[in-house]
This record gives C-alpha cells, sequence and structure tokens, in this order.
C-alpha cells in the first residue's frame, strides 16, 4: 500500500509547511528522582504492591531458593517453570531440594509444548531488573534466556527482586539503564496480579494473566 | 442546531432510570478516584506540562516522526502497513491473516479496531475474532458496541451481566458474584488464547526513538494478545507518535491516573519487535497498520489539531454532565463524549454529526481535566462555526456549512443591523420591552427552546432605561 503511504504523508508534509507550533520546553523534575532513602524506596513498592494483593516473602540474608521451595510447600503447588540460563535460573538448578515440588526448565519453543505450559504448570518464577518505588513496580526484561510467557502463563508468578536494585520512579531506571540504547523485544511492567473491573467497577483478582503475584525479597 | 439523530437518541436514555443509574454511579467513582489520586502528589500541573509537550512535540513533527517510526519498526522486523481509509485498513488486515490461512482471532482493547469495524470485515470472512478483554468480551456476546472507551461495559449492570453470561456462554452457572464470573471468562478466553492464530492489539504510545510499541492494561489479555499466538497485528491511528522513550513516563502516568484513578496498571507492556533468533515465545510475525481516516485532514487546520493530542483516557467523558446523564451509546460513531463530540464531526462529516458540538453546555469541566490541555470548549464553539459557515482555510472540515439555514442567516444579517444604527437599536430595545412578551411560544425559533422550557420574559424596561434613571452616566 505504498499509495496510501505516499497521499497520507504527502498530505501531513502540505499541511505542516502552513503551520507553526511551538512547542514548550520539558521539565522532568516531577518524574524524576524523589530522593528516597533505600528503606522508604522498598516500604513504598511494599505498600503500592499490597495494596492490589501483591504477596512477599522476605528472604534478604537466608537461602531465597530454600525459602521459595517451602512457600510452594506450603501453597501446594506440585510445580515451578523455571529459566535454567539466568542468573536466577542457575541457583534454583544447583541447589533445588530434590523432594517436594518439581522444578520444570522452560527449555523449548513455547509452541512445542503450548498445552503442557497452559495446562501443566502451577507457577513460574523470573527474575527482575529491579522495581519502581513510586508506582510498586517491577522491571522485567524478557529475552532469549528469559522466556516472555514465564511471567503470564502460570497462574501464580513468583519474582526475584533484589531490593538495592530499586528506583524513585520509572523514568529513573530507564536513564540509569540506559534502556533507549537496547531495548529487548519484550520489556514488561508488572505492579500486581492481573485484575479487572469491567463488571460494575468491582474490582476482581485473576482474569488472563497470573491471579496470584509473589515478591521474593533478596 | 441540535438535530435529530443525537437528539432523539438522548430523549431515550433520558427516559431509561437503569441506564441514568449505571452511568451516574460509574462516573463518580470515576471521578472521586482520580481526584484523590491528583490530590496526593500536587504534580498535576507539570506533569501535564510534560504531557502536553510530549504531544505538542510529536504534532509539530509528525510526517517526518512517522516516516522514522517506520523506519526504526522495519529495522526491528515489524511490517508497517498505511491505510487511507477503513475499508483499506480492513483489506490489509484480511490479506495477512489469508497469507497465513488464519482462520482464529483474539483481540486486546482496541478502540482504532471498533472505528475499521474490523470484527465485522472479519466476521464476514468467515474469521472467528474473539474480543479478549472482559469488558469487550461482555459486550461483544450482547452484539454491542463500547458505551465508555475505558470501560466498553460499563452501562450494564451486574444482573445485566450475569444473565447475559448464562444465556452466551455454553454450560454457564449462573452466578451475580463478580469474581465467579471473571473466573468463567478467564477459563473461556484461555482456551482462545492458546488456539489462536493472530492476536491483535491497540497501541497507546509509538515510540520514534525506539521503534516500540507501548500498551498498557490491568487485564493481561493484551499480553496474551501480543505474544501467544504466532502473529500480532497492531493498529493505531497516525497520531499515536511519540519521539523519545523518556517522554513516556509522564503520560503513562497522566493516562493510568486520568482514566481509572491507578497509579499505575497491572502491566505496561512495551514491544520493540517479533521474537529473535533464539527467543522461545513471541509472534514469529508483526504488523503495525498505521490509520488515517480523516486524521491527516484534521491535522491540516492549525487549531482543529488540537483534537489529534488525545491520549484515549476518557476522563473528559466521566466529568462530561451530558455524558454521564445520556450514556456512551446516545452519541453516534465510536468515541462518545467530549472528545467523540470534536473528533467525530471531523471524521464523519458535519451532516452526519454536527449536532454534537452543540450537545453542550460549555460549562468545561472536560477542558479542565484533559491530560494534555486540549482546547475542548474552543474546539467546541469552533465547530458549531464550522456547521454554520466554512472558514476560509486550506482544507475545510468535511461538510462545513451543512448546518447553515437561510433562517438563521437573515436572523444574524437583522441582529447585525440593529446593532450598528443607534436609532434603530433604541427602536428595536423600545419595542421589545413594551411588546416581547407578547411573541407566541410556538414561534419559528423560539419553539426550540419553549419546548422543554418556559418562555423568556422580557423586561419592562432595558438595562440602559434602568441605568439613566439611576443616575449612571453613559460614560
Amino acid at each position: 500500500m505504498t499509495d496510501a503511504r505516499t497521499a497520507i504523508l504527502g498530505r501531513l508534509k502540505a499541511a505542516d509547511a502552513g503551520a507553526t507550533t511551538s512547542v514548550p520546553s520539558e521539565d522532568f523534575t516531577t518524574v524524576l528522582g524523589r530522593g528516597w532513602s533505600a528503606e522508604e524506596r522498598l516500604a513504598r513498592l511494599r505498600r503500592n504492591m499490597e495494596a492490589v494483593h501483591t504477596e512477599f516473602l522476605d528472604a534478604r540474608g537466608a537461602d531465597w531458593v530454600r525459602a521459595v521451595h517451602a512457600w510452594l510447600v506450603e501453597q501446594n503447588l506440585a510445580n515451578l517453570l523455571y529459566a535454567p540460563e539466568t542468573p536466577v535460573g542457575r541457583r534454583l538448578g544447583q541447589s533445588w531440594p530434590g523432594l517436594g515440588p518439581n522444578l520444570v526448565p522452560y527449555e523449548r519453543p513455547m509452541a512445542e509444548w503450548k498445552s503442557g505450559l497452559f495446562q501443566g504448570i502451577s507457577a513460574g518464577i523470573s527474575g527482575t531488573r529491579g522495581g519502581i518505588a513510586a508506582t510498586g513496580t517491577l522491571i522485567l526484561w524478557t529475552d532469549a534466556d528469559e522466556p516472555r510467557t514465564l511471567s503470564l502463563i502460570p497462574p501464580v508468578h513468583i519474582a526475584v527482586l533484589e531490593v538495592d536494585r530499586l528506583y524513585d520512579t520509572m523514568l529513573q531506571a530507564m536513564r540509569d539503564q540506559n534502556w533507549a540504547a537496547a531495548m529487548p523485544t519484550n520489556l514488561v511492567f508488572v505492579s500486581g496480579p492481573s485484575k479487572t473491573a469491567d463488571i460494575e467497577q468491582t474490582l476482581a483478582y485473576g482474569v488472563h494473566g497470573p491471579k496470584r503475584v509473589l515478591v521474593v525479597l533478596t | 442546531m441540535p438535530t435529530t439523530e443525537f437528539r432523539d437518541a438522548s430523549v431515550k436514555a433520558l427516559a431509561n432510570p437503569e441506564l441514568r443509574a449505571n452511568f451516574r454511579r460509574a462516573m463518580d467513582g470515576l471521578i472521586s478516584k482520580r481526584a484523590e489520586l491528583f490530590a496526593q502528589g500536587q504534580d498535576w500541573a507539570p506533569l501535564r506540562a510534560l504531557g502536553a509537550a510530549a504531544k505538542l512535540n510529536a504534532l509539530a513533527n509528525l510526517p517526518v516522526l512517522l516516516e522514522k517510526l517506520e523506519a526504526k519498526l522495519i529495522a526491528n522486523g515489524v511490517q508497517v502497513h498505511w491505510a487511507e481509509t477503513i475499508d483499506e485498513g480492513n483489506e490489509i488486515v484480511k490479506t495477512i491473516m489469508a497469507k497465513r490461512g488464519a482462520k482464529r482471532a483474539v483481540k486486546g482493547k482496541s478502540m482504532v479496531s471498533e472505528e475499521m469495524h474490523l470484527n465485522h470485515a472479519l466476521e464476514a470472512e468467515g474469521i472467528e475474532v474473539i474480543e479478549a478483554d472482559l469488558g469487550e468480551y461482555i459486550i461483544q456476546l450482547d452484539h454491542e458496541t463500547p458505551s465508555h472507551i475505558i470501560m466498553p461495559a460499563i452501562h450494564k449492570n451486574k444482573k445485566q451481566i450475569a444473565k447475559l453470561m448464562f444465556e452466551k456462554i455454553k454450560n454457564a452457572q449462573y452466578s451475580e458474584d463478580v469474581d465467579e464470573m471473571t473466573a468463567l471468562a478467564r477459563h473461556v478466553l484461555r482456551e482462545k488464547f492458546e488456539h489462536a492464530d493472530v492476536g491483535f492489539s491497540g497501541v497507546n504510545f509509538a515510540v520514534v526513538e525506539t521503534g516500540t510499541l507501548v500498551l498498557v492494561e490491568n487485564e493481561g489479555n493484551g499480553r496474551m494478545c501480543t505474544t501467544v499466538p504466532p502473529v500480532h497485528i497492531a493498529i493505531m491511528g497516525l497520531e499515536k507518535v511519540v519521539e523519545r522513550l523518556d517522554q513516556v513516563p509522564a503520560l503513562l502516568n497522566l493516562l493510568t491516573r486520568s482514566a481509572t484513578g491507578q497509579p499505575v496498571t497491572t502491566y505496561i507492556n512495551m514491544i520493540t519487535g517479533p521474537r529473535r533468533p533464539g527467543e522461545k515465545d513471541g509472534p514469529e510475525e508483526m504488523h503495525l497498520l498505521i490509520l488515517d481516516n480523516g486524521r491527516s485532514r484534521v491535522f491540516a487546520d492549525p487549531e482543529l489539531r488540537d483534537t489529534l493530542r488525545c491520549i484515549r483516557c476518557g476522563a473528559c467523558m466521566n466529568h462530561c454532565p451530558v455524558y454521564t446523564r445520556v450514556g456512551g451509546h446516545t452519541y453516534p460513531g465510536v468515541y462518545p463524549g467530549p472528545i467523540g463530540k470534536i473528533l467525530m464531526p471531523q471524521i464523519l462529516g458535519i451532516e452526519a454529526a454536527g449536532d454534537l458540538p452543540h450537545a453542550s453546555a460549555l460549562c468545561e469541566a472536560c477542558t479542565e481535566i484533559c491530560p494534555v490541555g486540549i482546547p475542548i470548549g474552543d474546539l467546541l464553539v469552533r465547530l458549531r462555526r464550522e456547521g454554520a459557515r466554512p472558514s476560509h482555510g486550506p482544507i475545510a472540515v468535511k461538510g462545513a456549512g451543512a448546518q447553515g439555514t437561510a433562517r438563521e442567516a437573515l436572523i444574524w444579517r437583522g441582529w447585525r443591523a440593529v446593532y450598528s444604527a443607534p436609532a434603530l437599536y433604541r427602536l428595536t430595545m423600545w419595542g421589545l420591552t413594551r411588546f416581547g412578551r407578547m411573541f407566541p411560544s410556538w414561534l419559528p425559533g423560539l419553539s426550540a427552546w419553549t419546548e422543554v422550557r418556559a418562555k423568556p420574559v422580557f423586561a419592562k424596561q432595558t438595562l440602559h432605561e434602568l441605568a439613566e434613571r439611576a443616575g449612571i452616566s453613559d460614560d
């Protein structure tokens, strides 16, 4: 449809020539750092996420792999899908206890085991690229090692968050990690379990994405 | 002059107490949630300035930015398509699907796809398209269109939805419990996501710098549609462009707070291309369809161009006294409320939607809360004027002048004559104050007012006379 392209751009350019729009300058102060301390960042992230039913497991100073294992046992969850080549995945692979919930590696392309992924997985575990305190948001960076659906299709999503990787705002994280230089195919921000208010504005959790989100603090 | 379609539909809507209660409850809820959030932060003014600047910058450089976006997306592996009309857009989608032999599609919430009547076009080809957003799914079950751009099923209450789901979904149990209804939709739609050949999505922001499509949602259906099926087709109006990634956080903040009073949505999805080699999931094939459908014509007028700043948050309808009373289905076209009142007459033309700019008290509640500062009130007045008499811009508003009548022109000519001749003015005022009350209420020109209101009563003396008597001098 090169004709449509030429016609549309032609009209826009013809119009543009006659118009003068002045663009105001941008002051980013309001969306940048808030000067919060590390404790305050964590407290805010937690408060914001708990307000929308996110669960937390504080494994700081402990073995988080064992803590996750114990949580799955307690919640009666049969297995855990993980990405074996990520830092989080390697830790899991090394020290997952032999008994109890199974560790299922995400090794094959999704298309080859779609129904298994949809029907046979109780929880998925992903890493994070940090969190955003102002809104209570996890930054999920997907790539060849960390599939997109790991945090989407299993009914429970477990996310490992290093508490020293918290930012005040999204813009701060964006600049600090220089996202614009090399975006992944899918950069996802998660602020809690899937929810809807489409029926009479009544909040209900677990529509299409995970019904539960557990943040493991390390 | 307000005419038939909107007016008749309004009368019907106003007489439906259940519908009015549904909208009143919802809009009150949305207004107070938004107000709470902006009261906390104290950052409304600087945020709004950032939002407006990002959109103004995009519009000031629109053709160049669109070309750059296209180049960046192609480099990222995305196929870019352009459509001047909705028919062209639907043909492009059909061709993409035919090439893959695709028969089953799932769709995330997209107002542009509503504008294209995409479902209708695809169903005519024997393709199944399932709306995956819960609200959209509900109204699709009832063969309806959205009554609100953010909350499409807001005109229905819990009981109505429970009944609908029970009747339309196979093997459904009747339940008025919102959690149970939600679980039922999850169950039905999970199967659809798993087996769909194509996933559709809209676009909230298209970032030129990185070639990234930004999508905002709470349910996860948007992520499903853009991640699970082997083909992802995104559709956007050509105004969705943002130049740089660092402009996105402020816009996201404004969008989610204005739309539903949330500090953030559950998911923000930034998509920068299809699956790369070695990746295990994500679509093999990704397309972006850029739709014009009258937008380049809107762009041609420097004043009306501001219509294209809109980020589709819906706050203007939530705060509109007219929308709250008549509801979204009263408006012709896809976009209701104040944004619809300025957009639809320009897209559909004055003949089809020229009565919309008149369906406003010009209270400017919309102008006040618009997160990107669109001067909606001014544009309503401008479009009223275009309705009666086209201005002399390079490209006129579609159907401009269609509402002008000889009678109205005559009345204004008379008004001008009276106001430009002092003697005639004095004589007219004297006459109106003495005999004005004798006008019958059925008089053409008066009847539109007196049909639903008391006839205005002229004072016995002019203000000028009263002032003179009180000793106030003419200076």
